[in-house]
């Protein structure tokens, strides 16, 4: 198969590297477009451009048949594709990326996998090239699994509170990290046995399942950065076993700002990325405590619809602070009307974000981007702390764990030293809640006992709602 | 000696590749976070490209294609799916001048 004009010249293998050089250069600089939001959805376009050319690149590069092949891979890639990406709602994000991330590292594994096969067990390859290969391989097939299984929490196909084999967990997980590797380093030292290699991605399979199912939902945004990373990197692996620099340079940025982000979530939630991976606040001892939740000494103080839309309409200076909870609810459009319902009253009206608010980096602000929530109203927790001494009200939705003064002031706490949102700072505190429940660590919200705080108990947007309705009456 | 030479030169690429990530990275602001990870999520997909030589070499079975023909849809879902998603969350990010065309999906009633 050789092209009728100038295939000599398209098939330079100088030529394609140029090509492959332009798309990383293009995905660089897509990506430099991400550091503000109006030049952002330039940035995402001039990568995917990239991608386009590196994709014609290889194409070109083929001297071998097999096209309809191509075509029916790419065929059923974009029939799936292209409708989950349009038809997807903003709460449903955070799976749609972990959907998305673990078909990646699928697509490594199964390469790294065809590759054995055809080569007869990697028979007079360059050892590094096995090498990077098999890293490719068990990486791919842990992300992949591990994907699938954030997948099914978020989708709540699987119970999002953690899973763990208890005690034990941890060996489990090093044991299998352990046989992965070891038949990896056989394969190797020269073993051309398949089954040891798909005895490799079974372990690396049930690696990947091992280390999600026990992490809670709270932790999310952890793995997810992570899962990412893994992808990446074993993109970048992949790269190296086929010389290939797009691959290279393409997997090693995802690999870079996955673990970029992991490393920022975990310091947001004061906890390091070992403690999460090994297992959410997952031991007895919180699921224990949550059993214990609801009889805390104290009152709490719950209100009416009517009694927060009176409070909001005379404050001066209102801080929403969303959480999960709006999400679930999809109470985003809600609290967009409220917050412009309350701007016409000259209500002072912003919004605090935790990093970890929701259940991916920045999930909160894609949804309130949604609702059309200007930019600027949007505070990081730096910025919001200390804002909170000077408001009047501060309308918690949602919103459990990253509002917690037992972080800062009770030192047993298991979320002790986490920065949180300083809510009980304000002069009052509304929290819109389903339930007493504790939140998905597990722990007792010292925040709802106090003498200023007030719950309003039910579903975040119709409670949202309720209080624009009234608020419209007062 | 010149596969030891690629070796080294594919390294150096991939630590200098590794530095600037992490100064391009850096940069997103916290807001942005969620766009940047199903971004480089959709880069990530390039692993597509090995599909599409390794689908090209002679020597693969019936059941390798099997595999590869997977491995090259997944690899299209992650690029296409991942692009799309991310220019539908950018377009979010851009101050409209009226919330005129978009699905009122959860807007109020």
């Amino acid at each position: 198969m050789s092209l009728p004009v100038a295939s000599t010249f398209l098939q330079d293998p100088s030529f394609l590297d140029v090509l492959y050089i332009i798309a990383f250069a293009l995905f660089i600089q897509g990506l430099r477009g991400l550091s503000g939001p109006t030049t952002a959805v330039r940035g995402n376009r001039i990568a995917a451009v990239g991608m386009v050319i590196a994709i014609v690149a290889t194409l070109l590069n083929r001297n071998e048949g097999n096209w309809g092949l191509i075509v029916l891979g790419i065929a059923i890639g974009a029939a799936v594709g292209v409708p989950a990406a349009r038809q997807v709602k903003m709460t449903a994000m955070p799976q749609m990326v972990a959907l998305f991330n673990g078909v990646g590292g699928g697509a490594v594994f199964l390469i790294a996998w065809s590759e054995f096969r055809r080569s007869g067990g990697y028979e007079d390859t360059a050892t590094y090239i096995t090498i990077f290969s098999l890293f490719a391989a068990i990486v791919g097939s842990v992300s992949f699994w591990g994907s699938n299984i954030a997948f099914g929490k978020l989708q709540e196909i699987l119970p999002g509170r953690p899973i763990t084999l208890g005690a034990g967990q941890q060996i489990v997980n090093l044991l299998l990290l352990i046989l992965a590797v070891a038949a990896g380093v056989d394969i190797a030292a020269g073993s051309h046995s398949e089954l040891v290699f798909i005895g490799m991605l079974v372990c690396a399979a049930l690696l990947g399942n091992a280390v999600v199912l026990p992490i809670g939902g709270a932790d999310m945004p952890v793995v997810i950065s992570l899962l990412n990373a893994f992808t990446g990197l074993s993109a970048a692996a992949t790269g190296i076993a086929l010389n290939n620099p797009a691959l290279i340079v393409a997997g090693m940025i995802v690999g870079a700002s996955g673990s970029i982000l992991t490393n920022l979530m975990a310091v947001a939630m004061n906890r390091s990325i070992p403690a999460i991976v090994a297992g959410g606040f997952g031991g007895g001892g919180a699921v224990a405590g949550a059993e214990g939740a609801g009889e805390h000494a104290g009152t709490v103080k719950s209100i009416g619809a009517a009694d927060a839309a009176i409070q909001l309409a005379y404050a001066n200076r209102v801080v929403i602070v969303p959480g999960y909870g709006m999400a679930v609810a999809q109470a985003q459009h809600a609290v967009r009307e409220l917050t412009k319902e309350l701007e016409a009253r000259g209500v002072e009206v912003s919004y605090a974000i935790h990093p970890v608010a929701g259940r991916m980096p920045g999930h909160m602000n894609v949804l309130l981007a949604e609702a059309d929530v200007p930019y600027d109203q949007l505070k990081e927790m730096e910025e919001a702390n200390p804002e909170f001494q000077r408001t009047d009200v501060s309308l918690v939705i949602g919103a459990n764990d990253v509002t917690n003064p037992a972080a800062k002031n009770t030192p047993s706490s298991p979320i002790y030293g986490m920065p949180i949102l300083e809510v009980n700072n304000s002069h009052s505190v509304i929290v819109i809640k389903r339930s007493m429940n504790p939140g998905f660590a597990g722990i007792e919200n010292e925040l709802y006992y106090e003498p200023e705080t007030s719950m309003l108990f039910g579903d975040a947007k119709s409670a949202v709602s309720e209080i624009t309705a009234e608020l419209g009456q007062l | 000696m010149i596969l030891a030479s690629t070796l080294t030169t594919n390294l150096a690429i991939l630590v200098l590749a590794g530095f600037i990530g992490f100064v391009v990275i850096s940069k997103v602001p916290n807001t942005l976070h969620t766009p940047l990870m199903s971004g480089t999520n959709a880069i990530h997909g390039i692993v597509l490209l090995g599909g599409l030589l390794v689908v090209g070499l002679s020597g693969n079975s019936a059941f390798n294609k099997v595999i590869l023909v997977i491995a090259i849809a997944f690899g299209t879902i992650n690029i296409v799916g991942g692009f799309l998603v991310t220019d539908r969350m950018l377009e979010m990010f851009k101050s409209k001048p009226k919330p005129a065309e978009k699905d009122g999906e959860g807007q109020s009633k």
